[in-house]
């Protein structure tokens, strides 16, 4: 029966709150992309605390916490943040975030001096409407699940009064990005050439604030003036480890938003019921920013290029290949000098060169299988293929050993290193530039012959 | 302000409207030039720039020969990447003139090509080469439009002229600094404009794309454009550029590089006593504080 109504609830209520919660965080992170590529993740943290003040104006001035109000108050104050952030630091030669620091911080107190004002000597009624919005928990955390107790039917739907809004809200967001695409793109990237062409990169830097200031204020009133940082920063992050194209990152930060909300909510109804707090659920906006954050961290250690495993195991890959090479390049030298070598001998030989020994076994075990190298009776020898190859690293070895001899006047014992890490990055083509370079030489700085190139 | 005798008008052009020939471009190559100062591609007079009081630029006067490749020279300091930006409006001038085919860059925008340093952008921003070259077209698209297919082709052409077309889809951060700076390159030559204006266009580059650039530079002085080039390689200027520009704040010399390109030019330009001017900044800095 229980479960029957939490089921109800969750048609009538639930959904709303994901959605607001959703079409905020879709609006977040498209802003928050620019933010983030700018370098200018903090500008919304210090504009979504200097709006204070725009509000409180905005409140005494109209007398009513009407949006459109709140929303234009937010607007002129968040413009002004960026402009006094911008006259202080160019004019005051401060650090761009120091004057940010100062800027916000001074909105902030003055927007809570006005704000206790209209408290005390306000009427009751306004009185009690600016004390609900100071309200510590309401301003941290929003009324996300109170979503559904404003009622607005507009076009014949009723909807909850946040749903309107944040939706008018993310549709004016994604026009303005559609139609400035392109200049919000080239003033991101090269703000200076962007001036000159005559799409001012000041202009769009303040277009880009005010809409950030408008977006905070909406997001402010569902979901917390802390956790309007997670949605415009966190997703943003994201979406840049996993992708290289601008168009696909804004869309994956809005995938991402989406997935945190609908995440979030769930999980701030069961998760607390797991941890033994039975019948409570934790705040959805607290769990989007949490979910936000663990999709960071995953995309974090599981990029394609720039996530932390991808690297690791680049990183493990090459110096496989690195140990496998100096396998086939030691087993060719020791032939030459006659001699062949026991697994145990080539694994010490390998191993000194600096290689990990568990790489140095995943290299022998590679080379046996792809048939490089044979093990026969306790010695291992170079297939016909596997001294081919072989051949091909130590004529590149001994062709840079020459080359770092003749162009840097090394001493001959000096000469090895150099051509042992170069040997590895070394394709044909460079082989035979060098060798053309070097005038096709027979011998290296040690008079040891170079395998000519047709040896293959 | 002191007024040039030979250009009494200058500080005039500035406010009032171009006559109609200064205006219209001649299709006659060899009717422009350096005998019509007025319509010189690049003309500034008396341009004083400063950064908070200090002054980096100090009464620049310069005009650029349509056709040539100039090389602006100096040491650390001197003020030459101001000087571009100056040109293109980027830093607000505390005086001084800066006229483009004989009137306002505001007007000339589009036939301005800019490569600034290739430090001062963030090469892990998610686009391709082509992304960026494309971006050279955004001033001839205007305001709100996308970019159409032309345009993609422009920016394609520019990328293989300068042999990176096989490069157009990495992502930026994947290519060496000799092939970013390629792509800057790419991107001014797809501004398809009549003067550029390129900030160390050779620094950490390999010497493969030096030629390469160098190769471009040539081209496109061989079809009348104007190139200003600030360059740091002293040994290379002669090879170079035909005419040069030795900078240290003020305009040291000037003129064709064979005949200001002279130790005692550059001896005057980087030489190691302060000279009065120098002097004369340290101590504005100093009131300025004071």
């Amino acid at each position: 029966m229980s479960e029957l109504l939490s089921m109800v609830q969750w048609q009538t209520l639930d959904t709303w709150i994901v959605v607001v919660g959703a079409l905020c965080g879709m609006s977040c992170a498209l802003l928050g992309t620019f933010l983030v590529l700018r370098r200018m993740s903090m500008m919304g943290d210090a504009i979504s605390h200097a709006v204070l003040p725009g509000l409180a104006i905005a409140f005494l001035v109209a007398g009513s916490r009407g949006s459109l109000v709140m929303l234009v108050g937010a607007g002129v104050v968040g413009l002004l943040t960026a402009v006094f952030t911008q006259w202080i630091h160019r004019a005051g030669r401060v650090d761009e975030g120091a004057s940010m620091g100062v800027v916000f911080t001074v909105l902030f107190a003055i927007g809570l001096i006005l704000i206790v004002h209209v408290a005390e000597h306000g009427s009751d009624e306004l009185g009690r409407a600016a004390g609900v919005d100071l309200d510590p928990r309401c301003v941290l955390q929003g009324a996300l699940e109170m979503v559904h107790l404003y009622p607005v039917t507009l076009f014949g739907v009723s909807a909850p009064r946040a749903f309107w809004i944040t939706a008018a809200v993310f549709i004016a967001n994604v026009a303005i990005v559609a139609l400035l695409y392109k200049e919000l793109k080239i003033s991101a990237f090269d703000p200076a050439l962007a001036t000159s062409l005559g799409i001012s990169a000041d202009w769009m830097h303040y277009l880009l604030m005010t809409l950030v200031a408008i977006t905070t204020v909406v997001a402010f009133e569902s979901v917390g003036s802390i956790l309007v940082i997670a949605m415009l920063i966190v997703p943003a992050a994201a979406a840049h480890l996993l992708t290289d194209r601008l168009g696909s990152m804004l869309g994956l930060a809005m995938i991402i938003a989406v997935i945190a909300a609908v995440t979030g909510h769930w999980s701030a109804i069961n998760v607390p019921s797991w941890v033994g707090f039975d019948g409570q659920s934790a705040s959805t906006a607290g769990m989007i920013a949490v979910v936000s954050g663990l999709v960071f961290s995953l995309a974090l250690l599981l990029a394609p290029r720039r996530g932390i495993v991808s690297q690791i195991l680049n990183r493990l890959a090459l110096s496989v290949r690195v140990a496998r090479e100096d396998a086939l390049g030691l087993l060719l030298r020791a032939e030459e000098r006659g001699g062949t070598l026991t697994p145990t001998e080539l694994r010490g030989a390998v191993r000194a060169t600096g290689a990990g020994s568990g790489a140095v076994s995943w290299a022998l075990h590679q080379l046996q299988r792809q048939q490089l190298v044979r093990h026969d009776s306790g010695r291992l020898q170079l297939t016909v293929a596997g001294k081919a190859r072989a051949t091909e690293l130590l004529r590149s070895h001994r062709l840079w050993e020459t080359y770092v001899e003749e162009h840097f006047h090394l001493p001959t014992d000096h000469v090895h290193g150099p051509a042992e890490r170069l040997e590895h990055v070394t394709d044909p083509a460079l082989r035979e530039r060098l060798a053309d370079t070097l005038a096709n030489p027979t011998h290296d700085p040690h008079g040891r012959p170079i395998p000519p190139n047709d040896a293959t | 302000m002191m007024l040039h005798q030979n250009r009494p008008l200058v500080s005039d052009e500035a406010s009032k409207p171009s006559a109609p020939e200064v205006v219209q471009r001649t299709a006659d190559p060899v009717a422009t030039g350096a005998e019509h100062p007025e319509t010189a591609p690049l003309s500034m007079h008396d341009v004083t720039v400063a950064y908070h009081r200090k002054p980096v630029l100090w009464d620049v006067d310069f005009d650029a020969p349509e056709g040539h490749l100039i090389g602006i020279v100096g040491p650390n300091g001197a003020g030459k990447s101001t000087l571009l930006k100056a040109v293109l409006d980027l830093v607000p001038r505390v005086s001084g003139i800066v006229t483009i085919f004989g009137r306002p860059y505001r007007t000339q925008r589009q036939r301005v090509g800019y490569v600034p340093q290739r430090e001062s952008v963030d090469w892990d921003f998610p686009v391709s080469a082509l992304d960026v070259v494309t971006m050279g077209r955004y001033g001839r698209i205007g305001w709100f439009k996308p970019v159409g297919r032309a345009d993609k082709e422009a920016a394609h052409a520019a990328l293989d002229r300068v042999g990176m077309a096989d490069y157009a889809k990495r992502q930026i951060s994947q290519l060496s600094g000799g092939q970013q700076q390629r792509v800057f390159l790419a991107r001014a030559l797809a501004q398809e404009a009549d003067l550029y204006l390129m900030d160390e266009p050779f620094a950490g580059v390999d010497a493969a794309t030096e030629k390469a650039i160098i190769r471009i530079l040539q081209e496109l002085r061989e079809k009348r454009r104007t190139v200003l080039v600030v360059h740091h390689d002293l040994q290379t200027v002669p090879e170079y550029f035909d005419h040069v520009v030795l900078l240290n704040m003020r305009v040291v010399a000037q003129g064709p590089t064979s005949e200001v390109f002279t130790p005692e030019n550059l001896r005057k330009t980087y030489g190691g006593r302060l000279t009065l001017l120098e002097e004369a900044a340290h101590a504005i800095k100093r009131g300025g504080h004071g």
